[in-house]
């Protein structure tokens, strides 16, 4: 009834190849901005932008990113980790090289980095493939971390060998250090995740987005047809590793603020993007924002439930946590392999005959 | 002869057994690929739950203690009486089988025919509730693990090398015991493949699923088999482990040290998975020993990747894994 294509004519190429081809879509897109941009700036509390909202922002920065190269290249990655920290770790030797920079410039180049850093890595795809490269992927997270936490000249000879966020300013307002406000932190990372999300979804539909998804689908036959798995494997790389070093550098600058490499950008780091894409859904942008929500949300919920209201000990909650984390997901997989998003996709096709199903 | 090469010997000595620890944990994810295609991510926590269970048995703790006390208010932590050792090994190996059961019953008995990624990731979910529930049963302290197994320097090594070069080699006798019994193990496996009808049953699995259904294999009852073995070999590794450094939550992370092994050996070969140990075991020891202390140490982190990386680029299955076959 209210999700339907039927009446909604198109009368230019414009038009027809606009990036919410689908009024309702369209509306629900524009309802969502209006909420994140007129209302939530203005409640937003300390608690729900650091418990809640910023990290859940970045993370759909990262899950995007991922998303490209695993979700709509098929190259699976565990790598993200590392080269989060890349970002990272850019960023706070432009920050402190360049105190005059501004925040936006450091950002960029981070992921700008990282992109680099990210095809250095990539260059094994042409060969290695499947798990291989999964494992071998591997080999970038930890020499990665490694080489952070080994070489003085990353971490500015501090004694603690953490990297701290210096303040920084922009417009004005403190976007970085401990002087932040809430809003200015959500709206800088609100900013970041509008303008990549709207490039991948434009990437995506494009030349290269119908390159990278042949090469997923079948790559021999890709490159009979004439894609070079070069040219797209690495440029898949590329892009997403930019979007990952970007999620890094925000991370670090404007949510934790002081970071210590092996704990912040670990092994696990580079699991919970993948669970987020996962559960999100592969080759979706909306999974990507649905998962990163899904996993940035559960914690706080478990604990909510389980040492707020029920009282119980925050170690044994803690390994609850596990059980259930673990358990959501393999009963996520079994249940709906292909994720939130195909759910979501469900809920539309329901809706397109609501309420007169014949 | 110069002391840096005498050294350099007992460094790889050392490697080699090393290399030998990290087969045995790559032994228990090639069975599950080879009979199954999942790539098993759980076998470190695998490894790392049997141990738990084994101290647990072995001490007479009273399994979930923690969780009834937090619920019931009671104060309970042990049943008061010991197991001896090779007892609780067999009611781990017994607790192995049942997970393996179940997992096979609740997990992926629903996932057949899903694409390999998607087995990867249900894996990394068993891995996570596997440690929670460990956590939960044992808890999360580190636990001293002893089996009776020898331990401390090896003396007789000690007494020969000292005679020959002047300088006496330390080779832990937990290594010595650990290649013996890694030893004996894949030989078992291997004869228990070749020679016995479950074997036939499986090798016939990992060959062709659908073919083995064809002919009457129960493909259930064959991956509860693989997934109890590997259970058993996750056990193995855990003792060995367990009695080197304790039993805590970074025996899981095993599984890691695990991963170049497998991609040197190929994820396919029982072989490759003991060659691919022993090559990063030594390849890791030699490096640190002379170029670690150049850069920085604790090279190991990240040398076996490195070094599978560039081997890969090369052999893109592995040393000993079958050939990748594309078709369009």
């Amino acid at each position: 009834m209210f999700y339907r294509e039927a009446g909604d004519f198109k009368t230019s190429y414009a038009d027809d190849s606009q990036t919410f081809p689908i009024a309702f879509d369209r509306y629900r897109y524009y309802a969502v901005l209006a909420v994140a941009l007129g209302i939530i700036p203005f409640v937003i509390t300390d608690y729900w932008a650091s418990a809640i909202l910023i990290p859940f922002l970045i993370y759909a920065i990262a899950a995007i990113g991922l998303n490209i190269l695993t979700g709509y290249c098929g190259q699976v990655s565990l790598g993200t980790g590392g080269f989060m920290a890349v970002g990272a770790y850019t960023s706070y030797k432009l920050m402190t090289a360049f105190p005059g920079m501004d925040m936006v410039t450091v950002t960029l180049l981070s992921g700008a980095m990282t992109a680099m850093v990210g095809v250095m890595f990539g260059l094994p795809s042409l060969r290695i493939k499947g798990f291989y490269l999964a494992v071998a992927t591997l080999a970038a997270q930890f020499f990665l971390v490694w080489l952070f936490n080994k070489v003085p000249w990353f971490y500015n000879y501090s004694a603690s060998g953490q990297i701290t966020a210096p303040e920084r300013l922009l417009f004005g307002h403190a976007v970085t250090g401990p002087n932040a406000e809430a809003w200015v932190k959500y709206l800088f990372c609100l900013a970041f995740v509008f303008v990549l999300a709207w490039v991948a979804r434009n990437l995506t539909r494009g030349a290269m987005g119908r390159q990278w998804m042949a090469i997923r689908d079948m790559d021999i036959a890709a490159e009979i047809i004439g894609v070079n798995p070069l040219r797209a494997k690495l440029s898949a790389f590329a892009v997403s590793s930019f979007y990952v070093g970007v999620a890094g550098a925000l991370l670090f600058t404007v949510y934790l603020g002081a970071v210590e490499v092996g704990e912040a950008y670990g092994i696990q780091k580079s699991f919970l993007v993948l669970f987020m894409i996962i559960i999100g859904g592969l080759g979706s942008l909306f999974g990507s924002f649905a998962g990163a929500a899904f996993m940035v949300l559960l914690p706080v919920a478990l604990k909510v439930l389980l040492v707020d209201t029920m009282g119980w000990d925050t170690a044994l909650a803690t390994h609850f946590q596990f059980v259930i984390v673990g358990g959501l997901i393999m009963f996520f997989l079994i249940v709906e392999p292909h994720g939130l998003a195909r759910l979501w996709s469900l809920a539309k096709e329901k809706l397109r005959l609501w309420p007169f199903p014949h | 002869m110069p002391d840096q090469l005498i050294f350099a010997m007992e460094v790889t000595l050392n490697g080699l057994l090393n290399g030998v620890m990290y087969a045995l944990v790559a032994l228990g994810f090639v069975l599950i690929f080879k009979a199954s295609g999942i790539f098993n991510y759980a076998q470190g926590v695998m490894a790392l739950f049997a141990a738990m269970t084994l101290v647990g048995i072995q001490q007479g703790r009273v399994p979930f203690g923690h969780l009834i006390n937090e619920i019931f208010g009671t104060d309970i932590h042990y049943f008061g009486w010991e197991v001896p050792a090779l007892a609780a090994i067999l009611l781990t190996a017994l607790v192995m089988i049942g997970f393996a059961i179940l997992a096979q019953r609740f997990v992926f008995r629903h996932l057949v025919g899903q694409e390999p990624i998607i087995l990867f990731m249900a894996t990394i979910g068993l891995a996570y509730f596997l440690e929670g529930v460990s956590d939960l049963m044992w808890g999360s302290e580190i636990r001293n693990l002893d089996v009776g197994l020898p331990q401390g320097i090896n003396d007789s090594i000690d007494a020969v090398t000292f005679n020959l070069f002047g300088y006496g080699f330390f080779i832990d006798n937990l290594d010595i015991t650990a290649a013996i019994v890694a030893t004996v193990l894949v030989a078992g496996l291997i004869a228990f493949a070749q020679y016995t009808k479950q074997g036939r049953a499986m090798r016939a699995v990992a060959d062709d699923h659908q073919a083995a259904l064809s002919v009457g294999i129960k493909l259930n009852y064959v991956w509860v088999l693989v997934w109890s073995l590997a259970g058993i070999v996750a056990l193995v590794a855990g003792i060995m482990w367990g009695s080197k450094s304790g039993v805590q939550f970074s025996l899981s992370l095993i599984a890691l040290k695990a991963l170049p092994v497998l991609m040197l050996g190929g994820f396919t070969s029982i072989p490759g998975a003991i060659i691919g140990g022993l090559i990063i075991g030594v390849g890791e020891a030699l490096f640190e020993f002379a170029i670690g202390p150049m850069i920085g140490g604790a090279t190991e982190n990240w040398f076996a990747y490195v070094l599978a990386l560039v081997f890969l680029v090369f052999r893109p299955q592995g040393l000993f894994g079958e050939k990748i076959i594309e078709r369009v």
